[in-house]
């Protein structure tokens, strides 16, 4: 096989697979990307706007963790300090999902409004907070008036 | 005392770095070697000291003020030492300098060690500069507490006590392969004889970077809430981009040392696989994103090793795009033989980087985007996770797997297609019967049955592949085969138990929870549960709430003990999960909180993973294989064959001239 030819196959080996790689990614940036909302962008458009897999994050509400169905379901409320979503999870959370501290909830709202998380996340540090849910806080208490919320100390 | 000593040999070891890069980098010789192992000495003597506080439980040193507690068994004292960001910076610097050090022993006099040892002076002098001026581990208190503060409790265990060495081996291995690149581009060679010597660092880099994430997974796998053992974390993705790269750059690096081929990819590879280490160390570090490992972030530690980044990232890709058109092009190939096949490895595998790479920054970017006002805040704050990754990746590793057994079995230069083919027929006839029984049993899933089929057609494909080559002649010669054949087919193997285990565990594993009271039973996937009673158990540095399950499965019983721990200095609790190993796979159980309602009641966690050992041993293997060839190599140097029995070890008759 002469030189060119071969150069030739290589660089058209390279673009049929170069195209095809950049098909995949558009297609699954598109379908496969959750949207992160706090709960005050919910209460503004109501969860029913929400149609697409999302995540959540905030503060769990001191008092809100409840068991449900015997036991089963794990359910509790994000806040942000002006607005709260009500969430449910099948499964027991990791350790630092704790009342009062942040966390963020990835999944799908259900026909009553309710969050259907198949995902929980909290952090492994007592001290820090997920990104997300410190945002939403903060986002919470810039908009209007007074929050209740304090900052973290990271 | 021994903090300041650790201190003065960090500085000394500076000392021997700037020295190490000056004199290799100008006269070269035996100076920086001696340096270079200077360096090491004092980088390991300094570790030590560190270690030597965290045991001693030397409170009026900071770090270990806030990372230790008197309570905290001996090994996990020792771990501590890189449980947080200054100690790791400091086992970072050792092992960088370490591999300075083994080079120094390993290498051969001549222009290639001396660079080397040059550009490596130069980054360990970096390393060690950001350590003493931004992070040093040596800081003393003036009033020392009685106490320390105790380490994450989450991190009190064997797997991740190990996972940062190994991972830094890897990590930091990339930058002496980086190193030998350099070297070779100063130098004007990049050829046969370069590839020869640089690719026992690079293999000793890749497995041990396969050994460090797969120490991880292990570990993200029964440490419940960490969401399995791969979760596309973009820490996690910051490992398996360099792990994608080098495991091209090692496959690159062949036809290199053996055809003179692809030399200018090649050097690219190896400055590419540092840089994406260095963008992995950044990510961990900085905080940019969220994270499950984002921990001891600081953002102007992100701002100096960011700019560290550009500037040792500029400077690497400066130089090989002056050097590399001076590189020869290697002999002509058809695309049909073991060069195309392994450029076409190196294209899925570059791909599949860059897919991960897509996935892992776009949305740093964008959430950027937002902060600044360019987009609005509704766009800018998305997460990616595995549907992306699932949908993107799978396609390329399926390709990669599709093209392993003709790459093993192809000639140099040019092969058939035809007879090749002819040749795997059975293989694939098995892969195929396979994928139709995984998916009966299993659901009709589409990755599972592609990812049943290509491990399937890998496995039999390299096992047919390894007896042609032993060949006629029965059993004797299985132990005559070269360990170079046994390295490469063992990977391969594993490689394909990995998928076929990540896939069939991903789509068949079940679980669910269960409020149980003391006496109850729960059944799941023909196992019962039977919910025995809770005690309380002392710990050394917790307590602990322990269930005992008895578990029934086919007449046979067994009580397996899940507990949840309460570390009282940190304040934290963690869930440690009971599992009981069967062939077909893990029966996975995790002790939760009391029902409120039901206070009788606790939820009870039990989930089936089926062939989870086949993703970890087959990772094992895949590090196994990488070791194999480098002893390989390693032996083959020092008992120097003459050179016509190498080719004949390495060229095997090709299928077509041995069909069946």
């Amino acid at each position: 096989m002469r030189k060119r030819s071969q150069r030739l196959w290589l660089i058209g080996a390279a673009a049929v697979l170069v195209t095809g790689a950049v098909a995949l990614a558009v297609v699954g940036l598109q379908g496969a990307v959750a949207f992160f909302q706090s709960p005050s962008d919910i209460a503004a458009k109501g969860p029913s706007a929400f149609t697409q897999a999302l995540r959540v994050g905030g503060l769990i509400e001191v008092g809100s963790q409840k068991h449900e169905e015997g036991g089963k379901l794990l359910t509790f409320t994000i806040t942000d300090g002006k607005h709260t979503v009500p969430v449910q999870f099948e499964g027991i959370p990791p350790d630092m999902v704790v009342e009062g501290k942040g966390v963020v909830a990835e999944g799908k709202f259900n026909s009553s409004g309710v969050l259907v998380a198949d995902r929980v996340l909290a952090k492994h540090d007592e001290n820090y907070m997920p990104k997300e849910a410190y945002d939403a806080l903060k986002r919470a208490s810039d908009s209007e008036g007074e929050s209740t919320y304090k900052e973290p100390t990271t | 005392m021994i903090a300041e000593l650790g201190h003065l040999l960090a500085f000394l070891a500076l000392a021997a770095a700037i020295g190490q890069s000056a004199l290799g980098l100008t006269t070269g010789g035996e100076a920086p070697r001696r340096l270079a192992f200077a360096c090491g000495i004092f980088s390991v003597l300094a570790m030590l000291t560190l270690i030597i506080s965290f045991v001693q439980l030397d409170f009026s040193v900071a770090l270990v003020a806030e990372n230790s507690h008197t309570l905290k068994p001996l090994i996990y004292r020792i771990a501590g030492a890189w449980g947080n960001h200054e100690g790791s910076m400091l086992l970072w610097c050792m092992v960088m300098a370490g591999y300075g050090a083994a080079a120094s022993v390993f290498m051969r006099a001549g222009p290639l060690r001396d660079k080397a040892l040059g550009v490596q002076g130069l980054l360990t002098t970096g390393f060690f500069a950001y350590l003493l001026f931004a992070s040093s581990p040596f800081t003393r208190l003036i009033d020392p507490p009685f106490d320390g503060g105790g380490m994450n409790p989450l991190l009190q265990d064997p797997a991740v006590a190990l996972h940062p060495p190994a991972l830094y081996l890897g990590y930091v291995g990339m930058s002496f392969v980086f190193s030998l690149a350099a070297s070779g581009l100063i130098n004007g060679q990049i050829d046969q004889e370069w590839a020869r010597r640089t690719r026992p660092w690079a293999l000793f880099a890749w497995s041990s970077l396969t050994v460090g994430i797969a120490l991880g997974a292990i570990w993200a796998y029964y440490e419940l809430g960490w969401g399995g053992w791969w979760f596309w974390d973009p820490v996690e993705n910051a490992s398996f981009m360099p792990w994608l790269v080098s495991a091209a750059l090692i496959h690159s690096l062949i036809v290199t040392e053996k055809r003179g081929g692809m030399a200018s990819w090649t050097v690219f590879l190896s400055v590419l696989t540092f840089i994406l280490a260095l963008l992995g160390t950044f990510l961990v570090r900085s905080g940019v994103m969220t994270s499950v490992h984002a921990f001891a972030t600081d953002p102007t530690r992100g701002l100096v090793l960011l700019f560290g980044l550009s500037i040792a990232g500029g400077a690497a890709l400066a130089l090989f795009a002056w050097r590399a058109p001076t590189l020869k092009a290697g002999p002509e190939f058809d695309p049909v033989s073991r060069e195309g096949a392994l450029v076409l490895n190196n294209l899925f595998l570059a791909v599949a980087a860059a897919l991960v790479l897509v996935g892992t920054v776009t949305p740093m970017i964008l959430q950027w985007l937002g902060e600044s006002g360019i987009i609005s805040r509704e766009a800018a704050s998305i997460s990616i996770g595995e549907p992306y990754f699932q949908l993107t990746l799978a396609p390329m590793i399926a390709m990669l797997l599709l093209f392993m057994p003709f790459a093993q079995a192809a000639p140099w230069r040019k092969a058939e297609l035809g007879p090749l083919m002819k040749w795997l027929m059975p293989a694939a006839a098995v892969a195929v019967v396979a994928a139709i029984v995984a998916l009966a049993m299993g659901g009709w899933g589409i990755w599972l049955g592609f990812g049943v089929l290509v491990g399937v057609w890998v496995v039999v494909g390299v096992g047919m592949d390894v007896v042609r080559r032993v060949g006629p002649g029965g059993f004797g010669r299985v132990l005559r085969l070269p360990l170079t054949v046994w390295g490469m087919a063992i990977a391969h193997i594993g490689m394909g138990l990995f998928v076929i285990g990540a896939t069939v565990e991903t789509a068949t594993r079940t679980e669910q929870t269960f409020p149980l009271r003391p006496g109850e039973v729960a059944e799941m996937a023909g196992w019962t549960f039977q919910f025995q009673n809770l005690e309380e158990v002392e710990g050394p540095n917790y307590s602990a709430l322990r269930a005992n399950i008895l578990v029934t499965h086919d007449g046979r019983t067994e009580v397996i003990q899940p507990e949840t721990r309460t570390f009282q200095v940190a304040r934290t609790s963690t869930t440690e999960v009971a599992i009981r190993k069967t062939l077909g796979g893990d029966v996975y159980v995790a002790l939760g909180d009391q029902v409120r309602e039901d206070p009788s009641a606790w939820r009870i966690r039990i989930a089936y993973h089926p062939l989870i050992d086949w993703v970890f041993g087959g990772a094992g293997l895949i590090a196994v294989g990488g070791f194999l060839s480098l002893v390989a190599r390693v032996r083959r140097r020092s008992a120097a064959p003459a050179p016509e029995t190498e080719a004949t070890v390495e060229s095997p008759p090709a299928p077509a001239s041995v069909p069946a």
